[in-house]
């Protein structure tokens, strides 16, 4: 990894006061700036998205939670916040969870393993050299000889040295070995990803479509405090291995009251965030409260109503939840933020046209907003991620189709 | 982002800037030299000492790395030293050599015939595989890389194994998915090869961490390893950069076993590194290193018993064995390597110096040994090996569900789905495909 991408991430990560407050100045003035009479692309506000829990009782209510949960109380975090409570969690529960990449020991670049080293130990949660591809493969390992092995890659931008270990070896795992029954489902890998406003080229990427292309995986892309955590307790726990992509975005944006008691939330089922039934909105990450923002106005210019959908796990999807929403609204869109071309978009709208039962019911084409297809150059940032009028406006279009 | 500036200013308030000064390491150790110190303390070599004298280090002017032997070409020991191995044992692993011989023989003919897709021998390297997985303990943990065959032979591979393997038939643990010579065992603790080259290398690192943990939380476990084999071609891979260094920074108690053979495929080790071998790379790591002489087995064996206690020794720690040897063999059945060495440097070396042939002097010096056993073991192998490649090749093959199981613990949906549209071009189109030779046919295909 390029050093100045390490003196970068500083930047973005750092908790020394001045290169942030100087940082933050910089990126607002010359990245960050909004036309003043903006009616659609004004920023999220998380303290009112109805994306998160506000209080204690929306956030006990989530019916996937088992009654004690429900009963339990809950604590307002962010998003890292809510990761570093879920490994810690899982180190407390099982001691065969390791927790290792470059500089977790100290608490990690975006502070999710704050705290973890002290409290579980240095052979448990401990730093490991550069080398994305000794990480993941010490994780594999690990995880073959029975650890659950949560390793963190630093940005998913920085997935690449390790992609043959995913996919030739981790992925592949427990098919080869066959009756002899071995396999690294204990393996799960962290890694933050997407837009944050100013990571250009190799701080904002989010590869999760090359991911889903490789059967064994399971790749899964929270949207908030409260997925974050039962969906990381989940993967954890999985017998199958799983990529794990932090919006790092969210990081510090996104807080909301947060179950204190360990939980799970299901892979690989979708959550319906909102019904409607004239409109499906697919969608997974970040990009879901843009999306929120959309529909707001959408719902409002148009007089309809719209249902959002978010996938949670991208891969394997949960395919019958869409299925079902399309069938019954005939019109359909999907967003994500990284690139359009053989994205996870291409993968839902041609399972979409090719079931035959919600071919019949389209009234209109099956929609995508995504990134170009084209590189995140740094100035360039907020014309290339699915902005709220860009939702908004394929929202028109598939509605006067 | 005008409104928001104040919150992400405020957002980003160091909260944790003393705690890193007071608990990382790496600050407090960090101190700048003091004045008049002979040596440098830049914290990235703490034990430099200064030089006014303006000196490159030339690989060139380090003595290669000697190899270690024990015994002599005419099968004597040279070293005293070392414990003498039981007889029981020096027959045993002669007879698991020449075992691996045989089959190899046998198997690249049968693929030469096409009985067979494909197959890889280990000629002379028998005694490098043998040798040290005698040296290893049952509950160690073997991850190799496809040469290796003596080392199953030696943890107790049947050739039923071999062969249900080799035919990827019902009776495979590999369920007919991976190539032939892609062995595994989990009662054996060998892990599954897999074809790319160097990726169990790291794997190997974080199997031995995960050893040291289990033993740390449970002292009760009895100690173990991971042995590691990979060739000198592997070697340049970045996994190979990547294990050894994770291996040491943690303190992995995992022994790496390279095969040096002088050839991976086609490329000769001129071709593949300028520095002394693999052996020299160990010690810039910081790991304990040796090379043998992988024609030696007892040599073998005993870096192997050496390596494994210092694995062990403190907590922990990776060990790197090179051993040499020259591979006799075609790199695969794929292969004719007479395309790019001659094969009168094949044929010395075959004669001259091989594993086999060692320990069969010592043998026979020790009167274990003799023309007739010779001959009757080599006849009751080979008729072993020939009833066991019958047998595997009249079994039926896996089931065709097992195309579809595995890929996830549990099959999704999808899968599912996809295995009732194979089914149904199966009964549709029942013409264009032979099922029959597949344990239940199209039926185990059921949803």
């Amino acid at each position: 990894m390029p050093l100045i991408a390490r003196i970068y991430r500083r930047g973005i990560t750092s908790s020394r006061p001045l290169i942030n407050n100087v940082f933050n100045i910089q990126t607002s003035c010359l990245y960050s700036t909004l036309p003043p009479n903006a009616r659609l692309n004004i920023p999220t506000d998380y303290s009112t998205t109805p994306l998160l829990a506000h209080n204690s009782q929306s956030a006990l209510q989530n019916p996937e939670l088992s009654p004690e949960v429900r009963n339990g109380t809950t604590k307002r975090m962010n998003l890292f916040q809510s990761i570093n409570d879920a490994l810690s969690i899982s180190l407390a529960e099982d001691d065969s969870v390791i927790l290792f990449g470059e500089d977790v020991a100290f608490g990690g670049v975006f502070r999710c393993s704050m705290k973890l080293a002290e409290n579980y130990g240095s052979e448990r949660v401990f730093n490991t050299p550069l080398s994305e591809q000794g990480i993941v493969g010490f994780a594999i390992g690990a995880a073959a000889e029975g650890m659950k092995a949560v390793a963190e890659i630093q940005f998913a931008d920085y997935v690449y040295p390790a992609f043959d270990q995913l996919v030739n070896e981790a992925a592949k795992f427990r098919y080869r070995d066959g009756a002899e029954g071995r396999h690294v489902g204990g393996l799960t890998v962290r890694m933050p990803c997407g837009g944050v406003g100013h990571g250009a080229l190799y701080h904002s990427q989010s590869p999760e479509s090359l991911f889903t292309h490789i059967p064994g995986l399971r790749v899964i892309m929270p949207r908030s405090p409260i997925q974050a955590k039962g969906l990381l307790l989940s993967a954890i726990a999985s017998g199958d291995p799983c990529v794990f992509m932090e919006p790092k975005v969210l990081y510090r944006a996104a807080v909301e009251q947060v179950p204190t008691a360990s939980y799970t939330l299901p892979l690989s089922k979708a959550e319906i965030l909102k019904e409607g039934k004239d409109l499906t909105i697919i969608s997974y990450g970040h990009p879901l409260y843009i999306c929120s923002a959309a529909i707001e106005k959408a719902e409002k210019d148009f007089g309809i109503s719209i249902e959002l959908i978010d996938l949670r796990t991208v891969y394997p999807w949960d395919k019958e939840c869409v299925l079902k929403s399309v069938q019954k609204t005939g019109r359909c869109l999907v967003v994500h933020e990284s690139m359009v071309n053989a994205g996870i978009g291409a993968e839902v709208a041609a399972s979409i046209q090719e079931d035959k039962e919600t071919f019949l019911r389209l009234e209109a084409p099956v929609m995508r907003v995504a990134g170009w297809s084209i590189h995140m150059g740094l100035l360039f940032e907020r014309f290339n991620i699915p902005d709220v009028a860009r939702v908004y406006d394929k929202i028109k279009q598939a509605v006067e189709y | 982002m005008k409104t928001s500036l104040p919150r992400l200013v405020r957002n980003h308030r160091p909260t944790t800037f003393l705690r890193i000064l007071t608990h990382s390491p790496r600050w407090s150790s960090s101190l700048s030299q003091r004045p008049g110190a002979a040596g440098v303390t830049f914290p990235g070599a703490v034990n430099s000492k200064f030089t006014s004298a303006l000196t490159f280090e030339h690989p060139s002017t380090y003595p290669a790395i000697p190899t270690y032997r024990c015994t002599s070409p005419d099968g004597h020991l040279i070293d005293s030293t070392i414990l003498p191995c039981p007889d029981a044992l020096a027959l045993a692993m002669y007879e698991n050599m020449i075992s691996v011989s045989i089959m190899d023989l046998i198997m690249f003919d049968a693929q030469r015939q096409g009985r067979l897709s494909f197959y890889m021998t280990s000629q002379g390297e028998e005694g490098t595989c043998v040798g040290s997985a005698s040296a290893l303990e049952k509950g160690d943990v073997v991850f190799s890389q496809y040469r290796e065959a003596g080392v199953f032979v030696q943890r107790g591979y049947k050739l039923s194994d071999f062969m249900a393997q080799l035919f990827a038939n019902r009776r495979d643990g590999g369920k007919g998915r991976n190539m032939p010579v892609h062995y595994g065992s989990k009662e054996l603790n060998i892990h599954t090869i897999s074809s790319p080259l160097a990726t169990q290398i790291p794997q190997a690192a974080g199997a031995a961490y995960a050893l040291k943990m289990q033993r740390l939380q449970n002292p009760d476990l009895p100690p173990r390893v991971v042995a590691c084999y990979f060739g000198e071609g592997a070697a340049s891979e970045g996994d190979f950069h990547a294990a050894l260094n994770i291996a040491a920074t943690r303190s992995c108690p995992v022994i790496f076993i390279c095969r040096n053979n002088g050839y991976a495929i086609s490329t000769p080790t001129l071709e593949q590194y300028r520095g002394d071998g693999i052996a020299s790379r160990g010690t810039g790591y910081g790991i304990d290193t040796i090379r043998v002489d992988g024609n030696d087995i007892f040599a073998v064996r005993e870096a192997t018993l050496k390596a494994r206690e210092l694995a062990l020794k403190d907590g922990g720690r990776p060990v790197l064995i090179e051993a040499m040897s020259y591979r006799i063999s075609h790199h695969s059945t794929s292969d004719d390597s007479f395309a790019y060495r001659a094969r009168v440097e094949v044929e010395d070396w075959k004669r001259r110096d091989n594993p086999i042939t060692r320990l069969r002097k010592y043998l026979e010096n020790k009167a274990l040994w003799d023309d007739e056993r010779e001959a009757e073991a080599r006849t009751r192998i080979r008729r072993d090996v020939l009833k066991a490649f019958g047998d595997a090749e009249k079994e039926l093959k896996p089931p065709l569900r097992a195309m579809f199981e595995d890929v996830y613990e549990e099959m999704t949906p999808e899968i599912r789905a996809q295995m009732g549209e194979l089914r149904e071009i199966l009964d549709t189109y029942p013409a264009e495909y032979d099922v029959g030779e597949f344990e239940g046919g199209k039926d185990s295909l059921e949803k």
